[in-house]
């Protein structure tokens, strides 16, 4: 991963640094106490900000944490509040995101969050307490194996049980984090290690033979795929997160602009190419747009960069773009024809590839320009035909498309807008412009309900200059909303617009369309006309927020506009809107993608090939 | 379904055999054999895995592995281009008529008798699993108590070596 200075240190950066800050040292190293290594090995890599919740285990390393000005520590209300404020800290400005928990229950508190990383390939650093080491394997107090917990939602994970591993092992855990495909890696420190005292080195040596992420691409394949991308008729660019992840969205928009290609950004990707340019047909994938999902099914040729062939975005993968050949970039050779064959595989940073690519193609198509004409035609047709809308609700509550599209609108691309899961997490990818990367955060492969009120937090913090938006459902809400206390206390002003339609949306969907209406313990009561438990207002103003509830169309605007200006606290907006909005376009689970559903019952006629 | 042999590199980490063993189960890929032990370089393991796999999953198990930061370096070793052996341990039910027979078995086989006793032999033999499983079918007839078997060892034929190109770059 091509990247700024702060998240892809080398070992010799660590040096110069190093050196720079404390001046060449003189005698032999400084002794310190494992914690205090803890804290100055954070310092030395440039982290400012960390998450976290003190106990037992990790106690020592809270005392140092006191005496540092380099470092804020945030104290959460509860560990998975501290991983997802990582995450959003990490996707909101690329950098890498830091969380730290003790042992036992706490370490557990930060699995959901660390599988969300991981699905999501979110660079984070998560510490650990663990119980000291002669008393680990006996079922100790608070202990819990994290290590072995994590292993398969890691990208990697370290157990330290000495002081005079700790500069290493987290320089190292920093490093896999941040480079490559990034992810989550765990330090579990054990309290006599962070107790002890070591001589403090550094630069550390980093020593990890088996980790050599490939970021430049075979030039053989950029040559393959420029030729297959200069004959295509319907070829399509099938941008994913990771082009976010690389920071390659000027290269991506330099280019499209040279070829002419269309675009689809998936949920992941909203924002790593405008909405505002002609050549975006919008998300694909089960809510897709109509065009974006048929332009995908109907290619002669899909460039996928950073994408990785979800079943959200595939359909039944098996009658997916039946006559498409696929050019496949990933930093990850095991994405590469992990679900659809490529017919030409490209392993390398997305970045340096696309301006491969870019070069590739011009010198391919400098004698004989490509014709797409007849594609675009094709393609406008379709996004004249079904552009993205919504049939406003006969209960007289309010239309949950429109409240978003409010946010956004008002809000302005310069802001960040983070979801939660489920119908409003759909809407907000849809009726939201994104303009720029980082703007959208969201819990896309783990589909982690109460993610966007830490997240958004997180990306606060990282981003202080900026309106940060946590769209949130009422059942998500009430999953992490603690850190409201967290958000006030630490003066954090993000603003959370509750979608509150009273019920699990998105399952509710699913009942009101595949099981007769029968609805099985979706409804929340919180929204018109139910007992309101928890009254969200009242709920806000307990957490020191400003709460607003919305009930007309006419005090949406105003509502929005108010939380902008109010930044002396979070706020907090109860929409209550309509349970009866459904997320439309959809394709139905297990069927082609040729199948979508613009409305209820009502698919496009198209052309059918397959 | 055909049967492969992945020879990997590994560095010897607490938990590393957790981590190989744990993404072959989470990706619901079968191990049919397993050797763990050193290498030729201090630090490093050697780890010999047969899967029964058709080629394309097995190039996303190879994949995957290689993704595992203590994995040094992953190879297929065909049958042809490699030595491969497993290790068996057998205690055959003997009595004085059947005795010499079960001793003319272990002289054909090539096999060692390793302990003794009034009614029973222990009986040990190295060989592919053609071998291997040709020795068992002769001595079942005559009752095996008791069997122990390792996991394949396998080898590349030729002067090459799987750690030859490790700590180049």
């Amino acid at each position: 991963m091509s990247a700024d200075t702060r998240t892809a240190k080398s070992p010799s950066d660590f040096a110069s640094q190093a050196a720079a800050q404390r001046g060449a040292p003189e005698q032999g190293p400084e002794l310190l106490t494992g914690a205090q290594a803890v804290v100055r090995t954070l310092e030395l890599l440039g982290v400012d900000d960390v998450f976290g919740l003190p106990g037992g285990a990790i106690l020592p390393v809270y005392d140092p944490l006191m005496d540092t000005d380099k470092i804020r520590h945030i104290l959460v209300r509860h560990e998975q509040g501290a991983g997802h404020a990582a995450e959003g800290y990490a996707s909101a400005s690329g950098r890498t995101g830091v969380c730290i928990a003790t042992s036992g229950p706490g370490a557990t508190n930060l699995v959901t969050a660390i599988a969300d990383a991981h699905m999501d390939s979110v660079p984070m650093l998560a510490i650990t307490g663990q119980v000291f080491s002669h008393l680990m394997g006996t079922d100790a107090f608070q202990e819990a194996d994290i290590v072995g917990i994590t292993m398969p939602i890691t990208k990697h994970s370290f157990l330290v049980t000495t002081a005079a591993e700790i500069p290493a092992t987290i320089a190292a855990a920093y490093h896999i984090a941040s480079t490559g495909r990034p992810g989550p890696v765990l330090v579990d420190i054990t309290k006599d290690a962070q107790q002890e005292t070591a001589p403090f080195v550094w630069p550390p040596k980093i020593d990890l033979p088996g980790y050599r992420p490939i970021t430049k691409a075979h030039g053989k394949q950029i040559l393959a795929a420029a030729a297959l991308m200069a004959e295509a008729k319907k070829p399509v660019f099938y941008v994913g997160g990771g082009v976010i992840r690389a920071r390659a969205s000027e290269e991506l928009f330099e280019l499209v602009e040279t070829t002419g290609i269309p675009v689809v950004t998936t949920l992941m990707a909203r924002g790593a190419f405008p909405d505002s340019n002609q050549h975006n047909l919008g998300m694909p994938g089960m809510h897709g747009t109509v065009p974006a999902v048929l332009a995908l099914q109907e290619a002669d040729l899909i460039v996928s960069l950073g994408a990785r062939f979800d079943d959200r975005v595939t359909g039944n993968a098996a009658l997916f773009a039946p006559n498409a050949k696929v050019v496949h970039v990933d930093v990850d050779p095991a994405e590469i024809s992990k679900i659809r064959f490529a017919d030409v595989p490209i392993v390398g940073d997305a970045k340096d590839v696309i301006v491969d690519l870019t070069a590739a193609f011009t010198n391919a198509t400098a004698s004989a320009p490509t014709d797409i004409a007849e594609w675009w035609a094709y393609l406008n047709g379709l996004r004249e035909e079904f552009p993205l809308g919504y049939t406003p609700p006969t209960d007289g509550l309010l239309a949950p498309q429109h409240v978003i599209q409010r946010i956004g609108e008002i809000t302005g691309p310069e802001g960040i807008f983070a979801s939660g899961v489920g119908q409003h997490q759909m809407w907000s990818a849809q009726f939201i412009k994104y303009e720029r990367p980082n703007s959208w955060l969201n819990s896309g492969g783990a589909g982690t309900m109460g993610y966007s009120v830490p997240a958004a937090m997180g990306a606060k913090v990282a981003q202080p200059d900026r309106t940060v938006w946590a769209i949130d459902g009422d059942g998500c809400f009430q999953m992490t909303n603690q850190e409201l206390a967290t958000c006030t206390i630490n003066k954090i002003p993000i603003k959370v617009a509750i979608i509150n339609n009273s019920s699990l949306g998105m399952v509710r969907q699913w009942q009101t369309l595949f099981y007769d209406g029968r609805y099985s313990n979706t409804d929340l009561n919180t929204g018109h006309d139910t007992v309101r438990v928890p009254d969200f207002v009242k709920l806000a103003e307990a957490y020191g927020a400003l709460g607003i509830r919305v009930t007309k169309m006419e005090e949406v605007d105003a509502a929005i506009k108010l939380a902008i200006e109010t930044n002396d606290r979070p706020v907090v907006i109860d929409f209550v809107v309509s349970a009866d909005s459904m997320v439309w376009p959809m394709v139905p689970q297990g069927v082609s993608n040729s199948y979508v559903q613009y409305a209820r019952d009502h698919s496009p006629s198209f052309d059918e090939e397959a | 379904m055909s049967t492969h042999v992945l020879s990997l590199l590994v560095e010897d980490k607490p938990g590393l055999l957790t981590r190989v063993a744990g993404l072959f189960a989470r990706r619901g890929f079968n191990i049919t054999s397993l050797a763990v032990g050193a290498s030729e370089i201090d630090g490093l393991s050697r780890i010999t895995v047969v899967v029964d796999v058709e080629d394309l999953p097995l190039e996303q198990i190879t994949k995957q592995l290689n993704k595992l930061i203590n994995v040094i370096k992953i190879v297929e070793l065909d049958y042809d281009q490699s030595v491969q052996r497993e290790h068996l341990l057998i205690k055959v039910r003997v009595d004085n008529t059947s005795r010499s027979q079960v001793l003319e078995a272990v002289t054909l086989f090539r096999a060692r008798v390793v302990d003794v006793a009034t009614d029973s032999l222990v009986i040990e033999v190295t060989g592919d699993s053609g071998k291997t499983n040709a020795l068992l079918k002769v001595l079942e007839p005559y009752g095996i108590k008791e069997m122990a078997q390792s996991g394949l060892l396998a080898i590349g034929r030729g002067p090459k070596s799987i750690s030859e190109r490790v700590y180049k770059n």
